[in-house]
């Protein structure tokens, strides 16, 4: 019941490496990022820990993401993980904001 | 800066010479007292509820994301558990850290026991409990939480029973465990496996007598009969999703802070922008309240006529008041940006709402909906008031 549609999965998959080839992620407005780096710590950090450390979820410190695909991790922030607490937020942040929250992930520079 | 204003408040109190050297505040009571944890900082402010007033912050306590508290039987400390793993012993009256412990990686809260001398902590990892002594916070036993599947299972919904002992739910393993401690040598752990997906919160009814747990992983709850373990657990409230797909969850509900009101328990549901109303007598479903987001906190008002709802991210700024004869949305109010948690006070004449994005704890007059203060917090997030002391469960 909760498994989301592999086909849109697929798509987004095509569409998110379309755009990556075709133009570097937008550079966000500094109001927005900042926005961003707060929804990170406090929202996400509601499961993950406010320091990111783990929590419900796990630690999305660079170390516990070493050697992920950063592509696959803008998709499941952006399409959660089925059958588990991680939800979509692609209602709330489009593609260019999913991929600002795991860069500053993956090099362990949330402010 | 806000330190000195605090210390400056707790001068002007002391209106008696004091003996020589007391850096100590006046004494005074503690039934009137809320403890607000300030998550980002690491600290607690002690506030009371007669005058509306902040008492003092008490700092050090690590990493209080997520952080909830138990209090002692004569409501003088509080047991914070912090994120972090730590477990901190706060002196209400001195206004000071007594002892403080890092028991484990990760935690996320804790009981302490009918007769006031364990204190228990419910961890994620390392996935298990383990029990303190509340005197000393020495380490009493440690129960790691293997479920049938043979791995070690995040625990969560850790409260204290009506028999003296606690009872929890294994996250990863789908379980429910009671733990009877009337012997500390010999722990007796009466399991139920098997009882459902991802179990992500628990407590016990105000009698003690049922223990529920909400599940996550699908649409139902556990629910156990304490006096009657025997019978085994049983599901309710099955399917209650009615087979639709389930909207997207940004912050996980909780069962703490629930309660009755007449012949109902009030519940959030889980992937639905609903209040669930159960009948106590046969558990089953009574009503559905629908509400404007995914429902966080469902606080019955302590005389049972109205409760007040918080909401998870991006609804977070709102509060719906229900009116529980009527099983409807009496209220909606936009208190203050990110609502964390809320309490009452024991007899329902303030509510405390710990407003994160707005570095203040807002208190309000139940009935007439109005902003009585406002109180300087750093991100605030659980807000608990000692007449949880008195209460089984949490
Ligand atoms: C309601 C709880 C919850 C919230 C809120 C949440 N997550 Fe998660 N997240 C999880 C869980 C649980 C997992 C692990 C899923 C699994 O078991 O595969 C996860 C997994 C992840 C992963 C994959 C980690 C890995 O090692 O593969 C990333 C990246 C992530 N989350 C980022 C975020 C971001 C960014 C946010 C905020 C925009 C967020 N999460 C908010 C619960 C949550």
């Amino acid at each position: 019941m909760r498994e989301r549609a592999a086909v849109a999965f697929a798509l987004l998959l095509a569409a998110l490496g379309r755009a990556q080839a075709e133009s570097a992620p937008a550079a966000l407005a500094p109001a927005r990022a900042a926005e961003l780096v707060h929804l990170l710590r406090h929202d996400c950090g509601s499961c993950h820990g406010l320091f990111l450390k783990g929590g419900l979820g796990p630690p999305l410190s660079p170390s516990a993401l070493a050697g992920k695909d950063p592509q696959a991790l803008v998709l499941t922030v952006l399409e959660g993980r089925a059958g588990t607490p991680m939800p979509p937020w692609k209602g709330l942040l489009d593609e260019a904001e999913a991929r600002f929250l795991v860069d500053l992930l993956l090099a362990g520079r949330v402010p | 800066m806000r330190r000195r204003g605090l210390l400056a408040t707790s001068a002007a109190l002391a209106t008696f010479p004091r003996p020589a050297g007391a850096g100590c505040p006046e004494p005074r009571g503690t039934g009137d007292l809320l403890v607000v944890v300030e998550r980002a900082r690491g600290s607690v402010l002690v506030a009371e509820s007669t005058r509306r007033t902040i008492l003092g912050r008490i700092e050090g306590l690590g990493d209080l994301s997520h952080a909830s508290m138990v209090f002692s039987r004569d409501a003088r400390y509080a047991f914070v558990f912090g994120r972090d793993g730590g477990l901190s012993k706060v002196d209400l009256v001195e206004r000071r850290l007594r002892a403080r412990i890092v028991q484990a990686g990760n935690a996320i809260g804790g009981a302490i026991g009918r007769d006031g001398r364990i204190v228990a902590v419910a961890n994620y990892e390392p996935g298990g409990v383990r029990l303190f002594d509340a005197e000393s916070l020495d380490p009493l036993l440690e129960i790691p939480a293997i479920g049938a599947d043979g791995r070690r299972s995040k625990v969560v919904g850790l409260v204290d029973t009506a028999d003296g002992g606690f009872a929890f739910a294994l996250f990863d393993a789908g379980e429910i465990w009671l733990l009877d401690v009337t012997d500390l040598a010999e722990p007796r752990i009466t399991r139920f496996a098997g009882v459902g997906s991802l179990p992500y919160d628990g407590n016990v009814t105000a009698d003690g007598r049922f223990y529920l747990a909400g599940l996550f992983g699908e649409d139902g709850v556990v629910l156990v009969d304490l006096w009657h373990p025997e019978a085994g657990a049983r599901r309710i409230l099955d399917g209650y999703g009615r087979g639709e797909a389930p909207l997207p969850v940004y912050k996980m509900p909780h069962l703490e802070g629930w309660g009755t009101a007449g012949e109902h328990l009030f519940l959030p549901a889980v992937g639905r922008h609903e209040v669930l109303a159960v009948d106590r007598r046969s558990w089953r479903e009574a009503a559905r309240i629908p509400v404007l987001g995914q429902p966080v906190f469902v606080v019955v008002r302590p005389d049972g006529r109205e409760a007040w709802v918080s909401f998870a991210h991006p609804d977070n700024g709102k509060i719906q008041i229900l009116d529980l004869e009527r099983f409807a949305v009496a209220a909606t109010l936009s208190p203050g940006r990110a609502i964390l948690h809320l309490e009452f006070t024991p007899r329902g004449d303030q509510v405390w709402l710990s407003a994160r994005d707005d570095d203040r704890v807002i208190v309000m007059d139940p009935r007439r909906r109005e902003v009585l203060a406002h109180l300087p917090a750093e991100k605030p997030s659980g807000i608990f008031s000692t007449a949880r002391a008195h209460r089984i469960g949490s």
